[in-house]
């Protein structure tokens, strides 16, 4: 069977969203702008509490390089950061410090839940262990494992930009989005 | 497969029933260590003369941890001690009633022990005299029960949202 | 007439000693990027100096003692996995080891040297981790970045010999669940092959880079005496000069066989205990090396378990084909085997220190009271201690050198 390599010439960046290009220009609507600049620039706050952390150490490392998504600069001062990332078991001493957190961050807002630990309690089915951190902020994904390889760690990544890509530039004013937030008595 | 030191052992259980006759309950040897029973009134000079013994020499506080015996309705503590110098570790145990939950601290002895009181404070609320700061270390400051206790379930139980049916209940 | 010079200007002293100071209170953690885990310490400052430090911890409290009472013996090795995550098998091992202890099981010399090299390789796992984490503490990034393949080469061989890359799980009660494989023997030799180079290079970033040296020389130095009484083990302890190693001391698991050297530092500072574990890692390649050439040795090559099948599962061919198989297999699982009452404490070294399992058996199915002797726990009480007065730059290194595990310290 043989197959065409095609070597690209020049290096692929980003796809360009749909719009109407012509001679020195190129326009499209400011939804998809806005959402490429974010998607494959987003600046995460490793939230790493236990073994989830170590394999997500292992993905910013240069094997699984989690900067090729953009997240070079892990930040880990809330105000400066859009996404969110838990890892590990949140107990329900650290309950209101990552609610905390999620407050403290600017919106727009992401969180991923990595590991079994962050999306339901995991292993831990006890009287000291949130059983999911979407007990206390509302989360956008899921990543399953116990620890999740890199690549699902790196595959939660590439679902959070789809979302970002395509989320709508009014959704956090909309009402759906104020109940949401009501719900987890956030305003 | 282990080696018992049966000298050293002996050594041990002589010396401490010669200092503290009627405080040492009784002593034995599990899988391959010695384990000495001592009454709660005579466990801080007990082990402070197990650390300053010039031939015993228990220099090094490993571990202790609470226990919880529900059918004597008992908490007790386990010491393991290692001497360094003579490679040689024995386990300690006291035993008090459950509405008396207090032991003297060996905080003065050991400063590792300041942490380990703490947990044991913290899972079977045991109280130590003269501990700096006994505190709950491990749970949440605002807790009320002692989770280690037999009688206190493992799994959180203001959960709504498991099927009992998949639980085997 | 000539203006008297005044010579003493500069000698003068401007600071005025009376007024009372006013310290700031600066929160660390517990999300920090330098507190590696969950742990939080509230500093009082007096402008960059530490005054006093207050501990928190028990943020990633799972309750593993209480669990373990509600599980048999063979379900608590995923729990002890989680405890010092950085070096799963290490736990593991000492687990299966404990049970053994109680169960009066004695393993082949063979499983002996199979468990052996897997320490090892988890023991090198978890030093590259707090080596190249001081280095990226104070700063430089790079080795961080080179080490990791490293690390990514470990787990490719945790996950020929059990499948998993972090939390392995691996072994039984008794030996392993299968036998290693050619790749995994591949892979364990290519390892050995090109490993030194790599870690020689890791060195030459740090260990005489001008900048590292000043940053961590006398830098959180712990006299001896205060580490023996605040219960230190493991590197931190023999960075300060004592030279006591639980595989030394107690040996377990044929390791009286190994010749291995105990590296110890002299002033039990940052630099010392950053030595003191690259110095470990090389005496681990070494045992490994040991290791390979006595089953090189051995003729048998087959036995990955003790036979005892009572309480060691039996190999899956057998339970699908042989009828007593089957029946001790169900025996075992469903905990229908007599398990002796008794207690038992063991410790093997882990790469944190001294770390030791208290089982108290019933006889039930589960244990009675499982107590786990955490290294991290127990000498993270003397930070305060060791950071009274220094700055707080030094202080974070300190910590970052101590390797301060979230899931050991809390359980």
């Amino acid at each position: 069977m043989s197959e065409n390599i095609t070597h690209r010439t020049a290096p692929a960046v980003a796809e360009t969203p749909e719009g109407i290009s012509g001679q020195g220009f190129f326009a499209t609507s400011i939804e998809k702008a806005v959402g490429l600049a974010r998607k494959n620039s987003l600046w995460p706050l490793p939230f790493a509490t236990s073994c989830c952390g170590i394999e997500f150490m292992a993905t910013m490392a240069s094997h699984y390089d989690l900067a090729r998504f953009g997240s070079e600069r892990l930040s880990f001062s809330p105000r400066q950061s859009d996404l969110l990332m838990v890892m590990g078991t949140v107990a329900k001493k650290m309950g209101p410090v990552l609610r905390e957190i999620y407050i403290q961050m600017a919106e727009p807002k992401w969180v991923i839940a990595v590991g079994a630990c962050a999306a339901s309690g995991g292993i831990f089915d006890t009287y000291s262990v949130l059983q999911g951190i979407d007990r206390v902020i509302p989360v956008d994904v899921y990543v399953p494992g116990c620890p999740p390889r890199p690549e699902q760690i790196i595959d939660g990544i590439l679902k959070i930009q789809e979302l970002v890509g395509n989320e709508p530039l009014r959704r956090r004013h909309s009402k759906e989005y104020e109940e949401l937030m009501k719900q987890y008595n956030m305003e | 497969m282990y080696q018992i030191n049966s000298e050293r052992n002996q050594l041990v259980v002589t010396k401490l029933t010669n200092q503290f006759t009627e405080a040492i309950e009784s002593n034995e040897i599990m899988a391959d260590m010695l384990c000495i029973s001592i009454k709660k009134e005579a466990i801080l000079q007990a082990l402070l003369f197990l650390r300053d013994d010039n031939e015993l020499q228990f220099n090094f506080l490993t571990t202790l941890c609470g226990m919880h015996y529900p059918e004597q309705q008992q908490l007790g503590l386990v010491y393991h001690l290692h001497s360094f110098r003579n490679n040689h570790r024995i386990r300690i145990k006291t035993t008090t009633d459950i509405n008396d939950p207090t032991f003297p601290s060996s905080t003065a002895l050991w400063p590792a022990a300041n942490w380990m009181e703490r947990e044991a404070f913290d899972f079977f609320g045991i109280l130590f005299s003269d501990h700096p700061n006994l505190k709950r270390i491990l749970n949440v400051e605002e807790m009320k029960d002692f989770p280690l206790r037999k009688d206190f379930p493992l799994e959180d139980q203001t959960r709504e949202d498991k099927d009992d049916r998949m639980f085997g209940r | 007439m000539a203006e008297e010079l005044d010579t003493d200007f500069w000698e003068r002293d401007f600071v005025k000693t009376e007024e009372p100071k006013e310290y700031n209170t600066l929160n660390v953690g517990p999300t920090h990027p330098a507190t590696h885990g969950v742990f939080q310490n509230v500093m009082l400052m007096d402008g960059e100096f530490i005054v006093s430090t207050e501990q928190t911890i028990g943020y990633i409290h799972r309750a593993f003692e209480k669990i373990a009472e509600r599980r048999p013996f063979y379900q608590v090795t995923p729990l002890t996995d989680r405890l010092n995550y950085c070096s799963s098998p290490l736990n593991n091992m000492g687990w299966h080891m404990t049970v053994e202890k109680l169960l009066g099981i004695e393993t082949p010399k063979r499983v002996d040297y199979l468990r052996i090299i897997v320490m090892e390789l988890a023991r090198i796992a978890d030093h590259l981790i707090c080596n190249s984490v001081i280095g990226v503490d104070s700063g430089a990034l790079t080795g961080f970045t080179y080490i990791f393949q490293d690390r990514e080469f470990i787990y490719e061989i945790y996950e020929e010999i059990c499948g998993a890359r972090l939390t392995t799980n691996m072994g039984r009660i008794g030996g392993f669940e299968r036998n290693f494989s050619a790749k995994a023997w591949d892979k364990i030799r290519h390892f050995l092959k090109t490993f030194p180079a790599k870690l020689k290079e890791f060195e030459t970033l740090l260990v005489r880079n001008r900048i590292f040296m000043d940053r961590t020389i006398n830098v959180g130095a712990f006299p001896a005496d205060r580490a023996l009484a605040y219960g230190f083990t493991g590197p931190n302890l023999r960075a300060c000069g004592i030279d006591y190693d639980v595989r030394a001391m107690n040996p377990y698991c044929s390791y009286d066989e190994f010749e291995f050297i105990i590296p110890v530092g002299q002033n039990g500072d940052t630099y010392d205990r950053f030595m003191v574990r690259q110095e470990e890692m090389k005496q681990s390649l070494h045992i490994i090396e040991q290791a390979i050439a006595k089953l090189d040795a051995m003729e048998d090559k087959e036995t990955y378990f003790a036979k005892d099948p009572r309480f060691v599962l039996p190999p899956k061919e057998k339970v699908y084909n042989n009828m007593e198989a089957l029946i001790w297999h169900f025996k075992i699982v469903m905990g229908e085997t007599d398990i002796p009452a008794g207690e038992v404490y063991h410790s093997i070294e882990a790469a944190n220190g001294e770390l030791g399992f208290y089982l108290v058996s019933d006889g039930g199915r589960t244990a009675s009271r499982l107590h786990f002797r955490r290294p991290c726990f127990i000498y993270y009480q003397a930070y305060p201690e060791m950071v009274k007065g220094a700055m707080l730059s030094d202080a974070i290194l300190t910590m970052s050198s101590m390797n301060v595990i979230a899931g050991e310290l809390d359980a």
